[in-house]
């Protein structure tokens, strides 16, 4: 009965959202930056003008330098003369690899947590959410700098240390969600039915807390991007040749003097996915929290 | 009252020694091998497992996390092997960069974010509000070190009205406060428009208002006085994000403080340094949180203590 009823609920509210989401200009602004670097991602091998790994000897002048934006490198060459334009399409390719593989893991791992501890309560309760503060303790960065240090980098590496840093918010937020929810009515009732607690979890608290998760899952990728700019920008992350933005920018940036487009057309487009990412999470929470409304 | 205290207190001494324990089970696995990097290459296997002996590294791992603690309450952080220098002192010696640097990016931050928040309040649903809301958007989406580079480039190299990064004088610290303080003002400007927001809607700004008071007095007496006091408490959970700001904004602008200390270690490996700098991160953080905790009810008496 109560799935039923909490189908019909997400069948009736998923187009209202979306469409509700395309009515807002920012939200559809970042919806469409967020198409277009996945479409850049997917496409890549199609898209690149240039094999990203290749170094053009036209690449550079006489004297070596790279060379700024120009009709036939449209985003000018790198130091070593590899095509930026064909890095920067390959490097969204990792941004959202990590984007994704790092978010997910860190929602799942911190759904997992804040609900059996506001479920369970008890010594559950106790342990991980004490554990919880432990870890918001810890500066994300710095804290992702030492395990980065520990298992040395890849790209599966660095998706996993930011997913232990970022699950922390998500397990606070459910974790409060679950604790209100597991006090309601409709849960008490189930409980006195005989429901276990799989079912309860799974069929009644979960769907209740699908809309706070997708919000915060949604930002989270915006942090996971910085995050992982900021890791390779410090020489800790995806490391070269592998091309991701934040490398680009570390690869380059004693140059930025003289070739500052290295830096900052790699810059805008951190700027611009964590930013489109920000807009719609902001744009869902609007959308699906009511208590926030009249507040804009 | 005093039972709060007390209460967050005991609470603080708990997560501090919880810290100390994750950090030692972090340096616990790190795989590089202390008395090896100690003893260098060419030393005889006798000689490492002396070294191992002298440092205790053959105990059991409650022992050695006994020693760690004994010797984290002496102030004892450990020692850089590569450097041959105490951790400690290494991260004294640094710390009051950072801290200037903090003031500055705070000041920053306040005014930039603030200044913001109330605009936008006060001209809420506009264009303004709306460009100033986009303008924090960006702020807490951008880059710190993509922010720095280019204040560099252009207020430095471009237009020379400041050093090219360093350290010493008032000039040197404004590119880097505004650069740590730009992702902070996003959130302050964002969290002072909705405070003043729900401030204004209240009954006692109508009743100002009704008794004739002009708009300025009615906000600078009475709505931002009250607006300002939840985003006060905000102030200790920053110290979060500063942590993590200054290792990638000292490293841009060559700022000697203990975010340089962190990545010039990062970049030789050198695993007691970026330990020591976390652990004393982490302190800061609960500490400020501490703080934060313990003001917020002094400055406004309607939250209640739990």
């Amino acid at each position: 009965m109560s799935q039923t009823l909490a189908e019909k609920n997400t069948g009736a509210e998923t187009p209202s959202v979306v469409m509700r989401l395309l009515r807002r200009p920012l939200a559809l602004t970042g919806l469409i930056i967020i198409a277009v670097v996945v479409l850049a991602a997917v496409f890549a091998p199609w898209l690149a003008p240039y094999n990203p790994y290749e170094q053009f000897f036209e690449g550079l002048t006489i004297e070596g330098a790279p060379l700024p934006p120009n009709a036939q490198f449209w985003f000018g060459t790198d130091l070593v003369g590899r095509d930026l334009f064909s890095r920067l399409i390959y490097g969204a390719q990792t941004s959202l690899i990590i984007g994704v593989v790092a978010n997910g893991i860190a929602v799942v791992i911190g759904s997992a947590v804040g609900i059996s501890a506001g479920y369970f309560r008890g010594w559950v309760d106790t342990v991980l959410m004490r554990f919880t503060d432990l870890m918001m303790a810890f500066p994300a960065l710095l804290l992702a700098i030492v395990l980065a240090a520990i298992f040395s980098p890849s790209l599966w590496i660095v998706a996993m240390v930011i997913a232990m840093v970022n699950w922390v918010q998500i397990a606070r937020v459910t974790y409060t969600e679950t604790r209100s929810i597991a006090e309601r009515d409709f849960v008490v009732a189930e409980r006195a039915m005989g429901a276990g607690a799989g079912r309860i979890l799974f069929r009644h608290i979960l769907p209740h807390l699908l809309s706070t998760i997708i919000v915060w899952a949604t930002l989270g990728i915006a942090t996971t991007v910085l995050l992982e700019a900021t890791l390779s920008f410090l020489g800790i992350g995806v490391q070269p040749p592998i091309p991701s933005w934040g490398n680009i920018i570390f690869e380059n940036q004693t140059y930025f003097t003289s070739a500052p487009w290295l830096v900052f057309i790699p810059g805008v487009a951190i700027l611009a996915l964590a930013l489109a990412f920000n807009l719609v999470g902001d744009a869902l929470r609007d959308i699906l929290d009511p208590t926030q409304q009249g507040r804009h | 009252m005093l039972a709060y205290v007390a209460r967050r207190l005991i609470q603080t001494a708990l997560i501090l020694l919880g810290i100390s324990f994750v950090t030692f089970v972090l340096l616990y696995l790190v795989p590089a091998d202390p008395a090896r990097q100690i003893a260098g290459r060419s030393a005889t296997a006798a000689t490492v497992e002396n070294i191992r002996e002298q440092l205790g590294l053959n105990l059991p791992f409650y022992e050695q996390y006994l020693r760690y603690l004994g010797g984290l309450l002496n102030g004892d952080l450990g020692r850089s092997y590569l450097q041959k220098t105490e951790v400690s002192e290494l991260i004294a010696s640094r710390l009051p960069a950072s801290l200037l640097l903090m003031v500055g990016a705070i000041f920053c931050e306040l005014v930039l974010g603030l200044t913001m928040g109330v605009v936008a309040a006060l001209k809420r649903g506009s264009r303004t509000d709306d460009t100033l809301m986009i303008a924090s958007f960006v702020g807490v989406s951008a880059p710190q070190f993509v922010i720095g580079i280019l204040l560099l480039y252009v207020f430095a190299v471009k237009l020379g009205w400041f050093p090219i990064g360093g350290y010493g004088t008032f000039a040197h610290l404004i590119l880097p406060s505004i650069t740590l303080g730009f992702l902070g003002a996003g959130w302050y400007s964002r969290m002072m428009r909705s405070s003043l927001i729900d401030v204004l809607r209240q009954d006692y700004i109508r009743t100002a208002r009704a008794t004739g008071l002009t708009r300025a007095r009615v906000l600078f007496g009475h709505a931002l006085p009250n607006a300002i006091l939840p985003i006060i408490a905000m102030i200790g959970i920053d110290i979060g994000l500063f942590m993590s700001g200054i290792v990638v904004v000292e490293s841009v602008f060559g700022w000697p403080g203990i975010g340089q200390l962190a990545w010039q270690a990062i970049q030789r490996v050198d695993i007691p340094i970026i330990m020591g700098v976390t652990l004393v991160s982490a302190c800061a953080i609960v500490l400020g949180n501490l703080l934060a905790d313990l003001i917020t009810p002094l400055i406004d008496p309607r939250i209640k203590l739990r």
